[in-house]
């Protein structure tokens, strides 16, 4: 479907009934509020469910029980539900309000006008002045600047704060500021529909008899903002919702987490139990009505009709649905919700995961997934900006066959250098040239100085061949805007070096070389992209020569070298792999001279391409294919990428944490193992790196296969010890122990090539197998979608959790598959970090994010659950057992009030407190013992078999909660005389049982005793009582004397001596057994928990305040030898040589493809904003 | 030497980063609650808590257990007031249907609900196109029988003497006082209770129940007693009260006594079983040897447990000699 828009013809545009610019993100109005909201809510499944029950309930012949005992919590969800939307909805309201009622000011009638942003219309044309936010999607007409163009920063967009560069078409842009001449414009734009595309536009304007084709260039979207712009004129194109900012704002895909997944499936068990015990129930019914009920009803009713007892059990079946299902009462997902928005706003107050640095606290950016993060088996990281800092620095270089080289050992230089760099730096020539002295190779200044033609040549290409942008503040220092941080090491040398990059205009750059300024005619900028991996200016010197210089990855530079650089070649790519090998990424640096006649050919037939309609990009690749041959060789650069800091210590962590830790970058293979070893993820006492590199399926599965073979043993054994991807494992130390060592250490590289075929069907279990016993997989070369494909391969045949941690805007596939996805909140934009989960400032953040937060909440969460289900299997099942007292009548047990408020008044805050609050081991154990970490993994906390045992629990519960009471109160007679078998005191008694029960079993529970565990455990027990009193009281009777039936009861009941014995014994009795149990447990099968916390306890007897620092890893991990099975690989890490790579250089991660490994699309997306400087020649209006 | 490129942080270190002031403000609070560190008591279960609370339940529990035990089997001697139930089973006074079948507005002398009985009392709400009162199956139901009690002194005398049987202070208070109240209004109870009819079931009207004023319609202890449900099908009601004369004379004194029941209602129709039971009561209620035996099994149990649990973890502290703290 095409957009047809007709610039100043409102009448004209209307026909097609676009959507005006009015925005709304609001959902509701006052009138559609209740309504709308209501249906949402009661889309859900749970509330759904529970209005089905209230409209059982509302069947006489079914009502078990009184309407409110469902109506109050659903109400009460329901309100507070709905509350939440309100006032969301209601800022939502006052945001669009205030984006809506923006003053514009809009061609109307010839005459400029201010409009609310709301009313202008698409066709409109409308001016915007510098720093103005963009009312709607516009084709940018003309601008103050000259050629038409104007600077924009898309921060809202795509988080990027860096300027970009949007440009007119030549035409319009000779409009100007005529308002007379804008008010006659008529072109018509014929476009695609509105899509969500950001970096991409096609159409064409119509005008004056010619058609000119827009892109992506010409567009400036809603929701930037104009900068160092004086004004500019824009026609809409799409306003309102069919804006692309608009269209992105899409719904985001809804990640659940395993337990959810697993209460889901629970329920549902736990439903088909209900249908079970109603069942049961109604056959007892059935029965009973046989043979009792049928003599007793006709006795007690008269002119009843002998009913049949077959109907009878049906409707007993659905009566009891309705009084046991408070199972899983309303408010559990409700308390859920409610624990993992604490959790996530304890993440958020987390001062160890606050980066100084940046300012910028870790942030839970989604509130539902807190527990997962306790069950991680997978890390898929990027590399660049999340292991690495994506700080470069200009190494080294090889001009011409031979090296230069910035100080070995230049740590403090650098540090000075560093801190120097805050404070503006003066770059008046002198003081250039005494830095660079100071930094570089003296040879190399000599080389500059003595004016060899091949150095000046490199850096000339350095300072001319980037798509950086140089700006000069107000006190006339020069600034660069870079995109990708290599870039501007590269430029940056280049500065230092004497060649000083100093403005651009679309067509022309101005360097200093070495105190000179001299300006380059720019003929034709050769763009990067990820296929092309290289880029190239063409530029006439100042003599007239035409040159073509370049850079780009070694590799694809090498094959279009001219014949004559053979042997520079050869001694070049030397000089790279030791580059590679020290880690620095690498890039290789060529120039040509160009034929002027040549050249004018070539850039006819590229006008040509660019105009074509059809296969534009393939034609235009192709001119560029065939200009950048022959090229002469000049060097290669190297720039360093620095590991982010804690990155090793936390890959060691989280590895023996048995977390798998593979790697997903875009780099080359040696660079790609190079930051393998620098991070310790690979170590040389491995037995075994599996490189993958073949090109076709064939080599791959072969490869794949000889290193399955070469794996030591039979397969099947390690396959099963280390079920690592799965299955149950023991958590007692020894045998843990033996199992770590056993196999071995393995590592699998795989570059992007392999990758791509061993995703095919019958590859990728081969693939998967080895990779899963490999101790470390790094995947080089990989594209992001691939990322997002490894991730998806492991989250699907390996049924674990995975974590996907990345920077950039190419980790965002990722980053959306895995189940959760954190990203760094680094230097590439805010891509990453809108995509996720949670997100911080440094890679070691994850550390602490999945062994103490993560931990805690898996461990909190699964409490919660096993305690809540516990508890209203306790509460629930009195109801079954008194059945076969009351003939099967579905007669409750308890007062209906007590019903109503047991889940959501008596028994809620406590087992909140602790799905909140609890601990089990401090946070700094938790750290200093990754192994803790485990249980999570392989679900030991909850999971089915668990749940049975609560379910038991709960059964043995409720049998003694009701048993005791019926045997103490079968003949009894109270102190008076007066009989306690009576039905309200015998509901009084059991309830208040229930009440000790559950609290007693929750302090049992609850390890971590604050101020709020204490005051919501015996606050509850008061609100109990006080309720109790509250309810029986005469006043309260004597208002609604048919809802408060219990009048007196609690006093003549809990006077009573023989009720508080049956009260004592009950608790004894329920509780007794689980102690029992759980210290046998503790003390013949003590989890690394239990012994952590023993020793926990002794350390603060000992000696509260000797809290340890010191006492890291090491030197615990040695007093606890028995206790520690991890302890030995542990200590190795530490000691071994691996520790000491650490030590040395301060970890040198290689990396190299700069260019395309780091940012690939978005980068793209970027380098297109310079793409307009040169692409001018697009822009000739073709004349069909 | 390296040149570090910074470039995008110098133009960007504006705003975002502004040190101090914006750094501050973003820095989490340094609380306890905010950092989880919450000072707290962590109880763990050891040894040396474990073992002794299972003793010291035994060694309670077991007491407990005896004494009431004992109690409950001394109950047996006639001695103090003596009380006398009726005990019916097989009637589920606990039936959901029969449980809901009152209106407490209605017995609370509500006007309104004495002329307009809650639906809940269908099929015992109107009689006859007037209202019952009280309503209801579980006042229709009412046990009516009537129980006297004789002594036959001795063999040679056989008149039997009537035992006075005292039919108030057999409800509770709140039940009398609050709970249950006659209609207002001036008259007599009759006037009071007009316009309105008697349970299909029963021989006189509630107005009818008792001679005495303050024993009589809904106040009349029989039937409140008998409106208080029973919780389990097989349950015993307060009759009367025999109250000990002098402190001399047991309240019973031992002989050869006569029971006269006027038999009203009918059990046989739903297979029920009538009884009367005579009882004292003690410090802790009526006999009841349940508890007893519960309390001292529990309380072996957890001995037991602790002893077991001893053991245990003496061998395995033996074997283990790493052991921990």
């Amino acid at each position: 479907v095409e957009r047809i828009v007709k610039a100043n013809d409102r009448e004209y545009n209307e026909k097609f009934q676009y959507a005006d610019n009015r925005i709304h993100t609001s959902k509701y109005n006052i009138i559609t509020f209740l309504p709308i909201n209501l249906f949402e809510q009661f889309q859900r499944v749970a509330n759904a469910y529970f209005l089905f029950l209230l409209i059982l309930q509302l069947i006489p012949e079914i009502s078990s029980l009184t309407w409110f005992t469902t109506i109050v919590p659903l109400v009460l969800v329901i309100t507070m539900t709905a509350g939440k939307d309100a006032t969301d909805d209601y800022f939502r309201h006052k945001s669009d309000n205030q984006v809506n009622n923006r003053q514009s000011e809009v061609l109307i009638d010839g005459k400029l006008q201010n409009e609310k942003w709301m009313n202008v219309k698409v066709g409109d044309i409308i001016k915007l002045e510098n720093n103005q936010f963009v009312a709607a999607d516009l084709l940018l007409l003309s601008s103050s600047e000259p050629h038409g163009l104007c600077y924009i920063e898309t921060a809202e967009l795509d988080g990027e704060t860096n300027l970009k560069v949007r440009h007119a078409l030549s035409v319009t842009s000779e409009l100007g500021a005529d308002i007379s001449r804008l008010a006659k414009f008529d072109g018509t734009v014929v476009c695609e529909a509105p899509n969500n595309k950001l970096d991409k536009f096609t159409g064409v304007l119509s005008w004056k008899d010619s058609k000119h084709s827009l892109n992506n260039q010409k567009i400036i979207l809603r929701g930037c903002v104009l900068r160092n712009t004086g004004w500019c004129f824009g026609m809409v194109i799409f306003a309102g919702p069919d804006t692309k900012l608009m269209q992105n704002s899409g719904k985001t895909k809804f990640k659940r987490t395993s337990i959810d997944r697993l209460m889901n499936t629970l329920v549902l068990w736990i439903f088909g139990f209900l249908v079970c015990l109603g069942i049961i129930l109604a056959i007892g019914n059935s029965i009973w009505e046989n043979q009792v009920g049928g003599q007793f009803r006709t006795s007690l009713f008269r002119n009843e009709e002998k009913k049949n007892f077959v109907f009878s059990g049906f409707l007993t079946f659905w009566s009891y649905i309705i009084v046991l299902n408070t199972v899983v009462p309303i408010s559990l997902y409700v308390s859920m919700e409610v624990i993992r928005l604490g959790h996530s706003y304890f993440i958020n107050w987390d001062r160890k995961m606050y980066y100084s640095g940046k300012a910028a606290p870790a942030e839970a950016r989604t509130t539902t997934l807190n527990e997962e993060l306790g069950q991680i088996e997978y890390v898929f990281s990027d590399k660049t900006g999340t292991l690495t800092q994506n700080i470069m620095t200009f190494k080294k270089c090889s001009i011409n066959g031979r090296i230069y080289a910035g100080e070995e050992y230049g740590d403090p230089v650098q540090k000075k250098e560093i801190t120097k760099k805050k404070e503006p730096v003066d770059f008046s020539e002198k003081s250039q040239a005494e830095r660079s002295l100071q930094f570089f190779d003296h040879s190399l200044m000599e080389s500059i100085k003595s004016g060899d033609p091949k150095v000046h040549e490199f850096f000339r290409v350095l300072a001319l061949c980037h798509t950086v942008m140089s700006e000069e503040d107000s006190s006339g220092k020069l600034i660069y805007q870079v995109q990708s941080p290599d870039e501007g090491a590269l430029v940056t040398a280049a500065r230092n070096c004497g060649f000083i990059f100093k403005s651009r205009t679309p067509d022309s750059i101005t360097i200093e070389e070495l105190g000179t300024l001299v300006t380059y005619q720019l003929l034709a900028f050769l763009d990067f992209n990820n296929i092309r991996k290289r880029m190239s200016v063409i530029v006439r010197n100042p003599e007239g020569q035409i040159k073509l210089y370049s850079k780009g990855a070694d590799t694809i530079l090498f094959e279009r070298l001219h014949p004559s650089s053979k042997d520079l070649l050869s001694l070049t790519s030397d000089h790279l792999s030791d580059f590679a090998g020290e880690g620095l990424r690498t890039l290789a640096i060529a120039y040509k001279d160009l034929d002027d006649k040549y050249f004018k050919e070539w850039h006819k037939m590229l006008e040509v391409a660019s105009a074509a309609a059809h296969e534009r990009d393939d034609q235009i690749s192709q001119l560029y294919e065939e200009i950048e041959r022959d090229l002469m060789l000049l060097g290669a650069t190297a720039v360093e990428d620095k590991l982010q800091e804690g990155v090793i210590d936390t890959i060691a962590s989280l590895s023996l944490a048995n977390i798998k830790i593979w790697v997903l970058t875009g780099d080359k293979q040696e660079t790609a193992i190079n930051i393998g070893y620098a991070c310790n993820m690979l170590t040389e006492d491995m037995n075994d790196v599996f490189v993958v590199a073949g090109n076709t399926v064939g080599e791959v599965r072969e490869e794949l296969r000889k290193a399955k073979e070469s794996l030591p043993g039979q397969n099947h054994s390690i396959l099963n010890a280390h079920a690592a991807c799965g299955k149950e494992q023991q958590l007692e130390m020894a045998s843990v122990g033996e199992e770590d060592t056993a196999p071995g250490d393995y590592a699998l590289v795989i570059n992007g090539h392999s990758l791509a075929h061993a995703l095919e069907s019958d590859v990728k279990s081969d693939l998967l197998e080895l990779a899963c016993l490999c101790k470390t997989v790094i995947c080089c070369r990989v594209t992001p979608l691939q990322k997002a494909q490894v991730v998806e391969l492991v989250k699907k045949h390996r049924n674990a959790v995975t974590l996907a941690i990345g920077d950039g805007a190419n980790d965002v596939s990722m980053i959306k598959s895995a189940h959760i996805g954190v990203g760094i909140s680094g230097q590439e934009g805010l891509q990453a970090v809108l995509a996720s989960d949670y997100s911080f400032a440094q890679f070691r953040y994850l550390q602490r994010l999945l062994l103490v937060h993560g931990r805690w909440s898996y461990f909190r969460m699964c409490k919660f659950l096993r305690y809540f289900l516990y508890k209203n299997f306790a509460f629930t099942l009195v109801h079954f057992w008194y059945g076969f007292f009351c003939g099967f009548s579905a007669q409750t047990v308890y007062d209906q009030w007590f019903i109503t408020l047991f889940n959501i008044v008596y028994t809620s805050l406590p087992v909140l407190a602790m799905g909140i609050f609890d601990q089990d081991v401090s946070d700094q154990n938790s750290m200093d013992c990754p192994q803790l970490y485990e249980p999570g993994q392989l679900n030991l906390l909850f999971n089915k078999h668990k749940f049975f045992i609560c379910m038991a629990h709960g059964i043995y519960t409720s049998l003694a909660l009701f048993f005791i009471p019926y045997g103490a109160f079968y003949s009894a007679a109270g102190e008076d005389g007066q009989h306690v078998a009576d039905y309200q005191s015998f509901a009084v008694t059991m309830a208040t049982s229930l009440v000790f029960v559950v609290s007693a079993q929750i302090a049992l529970d609850t390890s971590y005793w604050t101020v709020i565990n204490h005051v919501f455990i015996w606050g509850s027990i008061a609100t109990y009582f006080c309720i109790l009193f509250t309810t029986h009281s005469s006043d309260i009777f004597g208002m609604f004397p048919n809802q408060f039936p219990f009048v007196g009861n609690v006093w003549h009941s809990l006077t009573q001596k023989c009720v508080w014995l049956v009260i004592l014994l009950t608790t004894v009795a329920s509780v007794m057994p689980v102690v029992a149990f759980r210290f046998l447990k503790v003390d013949l099968y003590p989890t690394l928990t239990d012994q952590i916390r023993q020793r926990q306890k002794a350390q603060k007897k000992a000696k509260p305040v000797r809290r340890q620092r010191p006492q890291t890893r090491r030197s615990s991990s040695r007093r606890s030898g028995y206790a520690f099975a991890h302890q030995e690989g542990y200590g190795e890490l530490i000691t071994s040589g691996k520790n000491m790579r650490a030590k040395t250089p301060p970890p040198t991660s290689g990396l190299e493809k700069p260019l395309y490994n780091s940012t690939s699309w978005l980068e793209n997306l970027c380098k297109k904003t310079t793409d307009t400087l040169s692409s001018f020649s697009q822009e000739k209006t073709v004349k069909l | 030497m390296a040149m570090n490129c910074n470039a995008k942080d110098e133009v960007d270190g504006g705003p975002p980063c502004a040190p101090g002031g914006a750094a501050k403000t973003r820095r989490p609070d340094n609380t306890a609650f905010k950092q989880q560190r919450l000072p707290a008591w962590q109880p763990i279960l050891t040894a040396g808590t474990v073992l002794p609370t299972f003793f010291i339940v035994g060694l309670i529990f077991i007491p407990i257990g005896i004494g009431i035990f004992v109690t409950s089997n001394n109950i047996r001697e006639i001695e103090g007031n003596v009380f006398m139930y009726y005990g019916l089973s097989n009637f589920y006074q606990n039936h959901r249907r029969y449980v809901k079948s009152r209106d407490d507005s209605q017995l609370n002398g509500d006007s309104s609900a004495l002329l307009n009985p809650s639906k809940e009392c269908e099929p015992y709400r109107r009689n006859e196109d007037l209202p019952i009162a009280p309503c209801g199956a579980i006042a229709n139901s009412m046990f009516n029988d009537t129980l006297e009690l004789f002594l036959v002194s001795n063999e040679s005398d056989p008149t039997p003497t009537p035992i006075p049987l005292k039919r108030k202070g057999i409800a509770w208070w709140t039940d009398k006082h609050v709970k249950f109240r006659n209609p207002s209004g001036g008259g007599t109870l009759e006037e009071r209770f007009k316009g309105t009819t008697k349970p299909v079931n029963w021989l006189k009207p509630v107005y009818m129940l008792d001679s005495d004023e303050e024993n009589n319609g809904f106040i009349n202890e029989d039937f409140i007693v008998w409106m208080r449900t029973a919780a389990l099908p097989t349950f015993r009601k307060l009759y009367r009260l025999i109250e000990r004369s002098n402190d001399l004379h047991p309240t019973l004194p031992a002989g050869q006594y006569y029971l006269n029941i006027t038999y009203n209602y009918p059990v046989h129709s739903f297979d029920g079983r009538k009884r009367m039971i005579l009882s004292t009561i003690s410090w802790m209620g009526g006999k009841n040897p349940f508890l007893g035996i519960a309390y001292i099994t529990v309380g072996s149990i957890s001995f037991l447990l602790g002893v077991v649990l001893l053991v245990i973890n003496h061998k395995y502290r033996n074997s283990r000699n790493t052991a921990d703290t």
